[in-house]
């Protein structure tokens, strides 16, 4: 179970398939996150990486492999016993999804009153709520609907939703998708801030190769506040690996430089090589 | 379903095309089933969201008051118009409020109040769980520790049940008070006689059907709304689609199963299926 890098595995797909209507989504995929590591999933359109994301949450079934979270193999659990392991893994969906029908604050306190595996105290969710809005620097949004916000906004709205239960594993689906780039950097940075200061294992699906860069090569600096780059890519434990996948199977698997290095032209399609 | 559609095309020499064409409203009257099975089963089963509950019976009982009064009321009062036009051909124009009184509370006025809350609340239903399909609000209820069938579909069939034979109720009552205000304002017949004449009329059985079948016609509008809701594919256009196909199918279910507890009632009455 324990991989070679020595970290326990937090999640582990073994050649799971998933088709919809007979039309396959994931093909044997096999994959291995360890605690700590963060992996940025890039693919055309239509590729598979929300299936991806919702495969490891257990919202969708494989038809066959296994899938393992913390050790225990989702495909062999009832829908109820899957609550358990959800209740540890944070998950930021593409249009948001934050619930229309409450408020911002409603919204993020969500998690902390349903997930009865959490058990956390009534009388302290407003505070908890309060610090995972600061968190996303949405402090003055508490009585707001979701309606009310911008796109951008709303997207932050999410993430304080996903890490409101300081979960140890994060799934980020597009998060920069249809937004300006000034905001795009603020939500990575955001998502940057998230792992490093939680230590969260994290995969994130994105199109655009600079959130997958600034991942792996920025780090956040608690003292000062913000990003800065990661001294000869040295961002401590923790290392970041690109997946590529094309029509539901993987295609790439590795580090920056060997992604970069890739002549396959499908990769090559997801990648700008950075400035020297 | 495989297993039994290859017997059925090997018995009967069928086309696997038309198999296949009949595998899809087979697999969507299991799926009903299906849900609603876990619904009733969830009536059981904790977490219980009596705040949903309270919510939706706000909503689809008191929301569809007006309509349902209006509804009543002027269905009673054409039915006493109607009727009394018949009744004096035969020197019964006395008996108005017996015929309004027993054809609203069996027939019309379920059917009636159920129609107007499926046009109101299936369709809703099925908008509002359409628009939470499409946006990822049902995943994320999922993702967040909440069964969507406990906390969306579950509510919304306690809250019809109990709050469609309350509508009913009132819609049987309201018409019957129509009849009354032809009968005594416009046809000049004798109040006291419209009164005892309409409640004389009116038997156990007839009570007992029009209750039966409001509760019958709320399990029908939630759990199509819910169903064609927790269904819809294909972003706005889906939600749109949804919409219409729950209010249809409730619409047909409900002249359906009125007709079969009629027969019901006619076999119990009688003895015999007519």
């Amino acid at each position: 179970m324990t991989p070679p890098s020595g970290k326990p595995a937090i999640l582990r797909f073994e050649n799971v398939c998933v088709s919809f209507d007979g039309v396959p989504a994931l093909t044997d995929l096999s994959l291995e996150a360890v605690e700590g590591e963060s992996r940025v999933i890039l693919g055309a359109a239509g590729s598979g990486k929300t299936v991806l994301l919702k495969t490891a949450m257990g919202l969708v079934r494989p038809d066959s492999g296994r899938v393992l979270v913390f050790g225990k193999d989702l495909t062999t659990l009832r829908e109820r016993d899957l609550f358990e392991v959800r209740s540890r893994i944070g998950m930021l969906f593409q249009e948001s999804a934050l619930f229309d029908s409450l408020t911002i604050e409603e919204n993020v306190a969500y998690p902390l009153l349903n997930q009865r595996s959490i058990r956390f105290p009534k009388q302290q969710v407003h505070q908890r709520v309060e610090e995972a809005l600061d968190f996303v620097e949405l402090g003055g949004t508490l009585e707001k609907w979701p309606s009310e916000l911008s796109g951008g906004m709303r997207r932050r709205a999410a993430i304080a939703r996903a890490v409101v239960t300081n979960p140890p594993l994060l799934l980020y689906d597009s998060p920069t998708a249809g937004l300006d780039p000034i905001t795009a950097q603020t939500i990575i940075a955001l998502i940057v801030k998230e792992r490093d200061l939680n230590k969260t294992t994290t995969l994130l699906v994105t199109h655009r190769y600079q959130d997958g860069n600034l991942i792996a090569n920025f780090r956040y600096n608690s003292k000062q506040g913000v990003l800065e780059p990661a001294r000869n890519g040295d961002r401590g434990a923790a290392r970041t690996i690109f997946m590529v996948l094309r029509e539901g199977r993987l295609v790439f698997e590795g580090d920056q430089n060997r992604l970069e290095a890739s002549s396959d032209q499908y990769v090559r399609k997801f990648v700008k090589p950075r400035e020297k | 379903m495989g297993l039994l559609a290859t017997m059925v095309a090997s018995e009967f020499g069928a086309q696997p095309l038309l198999l296949d064409l009949l595998k899809g409203p087979v697999l969507a009257v299991q799926d009903f089933f299906l849900l609603l099975g876990r619904a009733v089963r969830n009536i059981f089963r904790a977490p219980h969201y009596n705040d949903d509950i309270a919510l939706q019976m706000d909503y689809i009982g008191v929301g569809s008051l007006p309509i349902v009064i209006m509804t009543g009321f002027f269905s009673g009062a054409v039915m006493a118009l109607q009727m009394s036009r018949a009744l004096a051909q035969y020197g019964q124009i006395s008996k108005t409020g017996m015929v309004v009184a027993i054809t609203l509370v069996r027939e019309l006025g379920p059917d009636l109040t159920a129609l107007m809350v499926a046009g109101r609340n299936a369709s809703g239903i099925a908008s509002e769980l359409g628009s939470m399909k499409v946006t990822e609000q049902i995943d994320a209820m999922r993702a967040l520790g909440t069964d969507p069938i406990q906390k969306l579909v579950t509510p919304r069939l306690i809250a019809t049940s109990v709050m469609l034979p309350i509508l009913t109720v009132i819609a049987d009552f309201v018409g019957i008070f129509a009849g009354w205000v032809i009968c005594y304002f416009i046809l000049h017949l004798d109040s006291r006689q419209y009164w005892e004449s309409a409640w004389r009329a009116l038997e156990w059985n007839d009570v007992a059907q029009g209750l039966v079948k409001p509760f019958l016609f709320a399990v029908i509008i939630s759990m199509i709304g819910c169903f064609f809701g927790l269904r819809t594919e294909g972003g706005t256009q889906g939600v749109g689609r949804a919409t219409t196909q729950a209010m249809v199918v409730a619409s047909v279910l409900i002249f359906v199963v009125t007709y079969f507890v009629a027969q019901v009632f006619v076999y119990l009455t009688s003895g015999e299926i007519q």
